[in-house]
């Protein structure tokens, strides 16, 4: 009878991170930065049907970059852990901070305990009512949680983008500042990124009940310009 | 509250109500013998009409628990989503429940499924909850709504009446519900015309619902001292309006002052 071979389990975590970060690279990036007004979301992606942004609840929103069926899973699930919670208890009860946890825990446990890690990494933001009270939770394929001031960057580019969003972010900044900063970020110094191109919604802090909103085409067009 | 995940082919999809269903979040069911042996609050009657721009919506804001006056100033309109509203009458505690999840029904399906239920099949939906709801309305539980919108694929605005088995009745010009409705209808009946304007819209609701009140004790009249006034919306391209009190009071001021010298 054959025994099976003894692999360290420093190795098999390793293996697993390296499986998930190289499946993340494989697509494009994404950018989450405040602005005087709420949070902006950005990423870029050419399809107009399979989304990477998404309405979560009344101030609460998910961006995932990834594989597409595993983040929008999560997606859903956010979804259904927020209107039920908005059910059995108030609107007012919902939080971004409970469901990153609850992301934190799933991806955790799945990165640790499945044979395959998710290749996925989460941001749930929130926008307050004023701007002390915006959040941004960033969750790695390993269950890493962070909570990240100001902006943060998801996908397997993330370093430079990182860097030029720091010297481009100001949290005074407008929507349409805000939105040629984070696109210029997104983009690099060697091309331009167009409406078509990109996916955008902000949640905007002075909206109706419902703050999450796309931004797409010809109002795009004029902010970029 | 632990996040909900389901199997591929097990999964609920868009539907709130199966979610809670699947996650025990249901309330338990009334018993059948409740109505018997407790007042049950009931709401009465509600009004929608069609004008030229969309919809207009009414409701008294009475509720009754057999003689009792219990509130002066329940609503019972309100928004479904941004281009549609409900309107209810008949036992307050199931209806405004089945409003909540009817609202978080359509709010659910169009973030899950990144798209919009078009306006039948938001009274689909609708009618499958109160078809659901039969067991409760043979109790003495009965709830009927009336739903209206703005259809923004043929911009146009439609109005759906229900009966108690969830039957659903497409209405071209204007329909009523609750105890007051047979004498609400009569009055639009008598009033209306086709593109009628946003102001003969609310004067004609208004004037329904305050010859309802005439006849029906169910019903509540406009109240000057408290400053109580039916809730009236227009649903238009626009989206979901309710009118504003002070609008309401000066239209039902002047209402009352018409009647005087007619009587």
């Amino acid at each position: 009878m054959s025994m099976p071979f003894y692999v360290a389990p420093e190795q098999v975590m390793k293996d697993r991170a390296d499986y998930a970060r190289k499946g993340i690279a494989r697509g494009r990036s994404l950018i989450a930065s405040t602005y005087c007004d709420g949070v902006i979301l950005a990423a870029e992606n050419p399809s107009r049907m399979l989304r990477k942004i998404s309405e979560i609840y009344d101030r609460i929103g998910f961006a995932g970059v990834g594989k597409y069926n595993e983040f929008d899973q999560m997606r859903i699930a956010g979804i259904r852990h927020a209107d039920l919670k908005g059910y059995s208890y108030s609107r007012e009860d919902v939080d971004a901070r409970s469901l990153a946890n609850q992301y934190a825990q799933i991806l955790g446990q799945i990165f640790t305990n499945e044979m395959k890690p998710m290749e996925v990494e989460i941001l749930v933001a929130e926008v307050g009512h004023d701007p002390s009270g915006d959040q941004l939770f960033h969750i790695q394929y390993d269950g890493t949680l962070v909570d990240e001031e100001g902006f943060t960057v998801l996908g397997g580019d993330a370093e430079p983008i990182r860097e030029r969003l720091g010297a481009a972010f100001d949290p005074g900044h407008d929507l349409a500042e805000a939105i040629r900063a984070g696109i210029a970020a997104l983009a690099g110094p060697d091309r331009t990124l167009g409406s078509n191109e990109l996916e955008l919604a902000i949640l905007d802090r002075n909206g109706p009940r419902r703050t999450f909103r796309r931004i797409e085409d010809g109002e795009l067009d004029e902010l970029l310009a | 509250m632990a996040i909900p995940f389901f199997s591929p082919g097990d999964d609920p999809g868009p539907d709130f109500a199966a979610l809670i269903r699947r996650t025990g979040n249901q309330p338990a069911e009334i018993p059948a013998e409740a109505s018997d042996l407790i007042q049950i609050t009931h709401g009465t009657t509600c009004v929608a009409v069609r004008y030229a721009d969309g919809v207009v919506m009414a409701g008294d804001r009475r509720a009754t628990s057999g003689n009792w006056i219990s509130h002066r100033s329940i609503e019972k309109v309100f928004p479904a989503d941004r281009h549609s509203g409900v309107a209810i009458a008949g036992a307050a505690g199931p209806a405004v429940e089945m409003v909540r999840l009817f609202q978080l029904q359509l709010e659910h399906y169009e973030k899950v499924e990144g798209a919009l239920l078009s306006l039948e099949g938001k009274a689909n939906q609708l009618s499958g909850m109160i078809r659901n709801h039969l067991p409760q309305a043979m109790a003495g539980l009965a709830v009927i709504p009336i739903f209206a919108g703005y259809d923004t694929a043929r911009d146009v605005g439609r109005l759906f009446q229900f009966d108690v088995t969830g039957g659903r009745y497409e209405e071209a010009d204007h329909t009523a519900t609750g105890s007051g409705s047979m004498h609400a209808s009569t009055v639009i009946k008598l009033g209306f015309s086709d593109a009628l304007t946003r102001e003969e819209a609310v004067d004609l609701v208004l004037r329904s619902l305050w010859e309802a009140a005439d006849e029906d004790s169910a019903t509540g009249g406009p109240d000057l001292i408290r400053r109580i006034f039916p809730v009236v919306a227009t649903i238009t391209a626009d989206g979901f309006t309710r009118l504003p009190d002070d609008e309401l009071e000066t239209r039902a001021r002047a209402l009352i002052d018409g009647l005087g010298g007619d009587r």
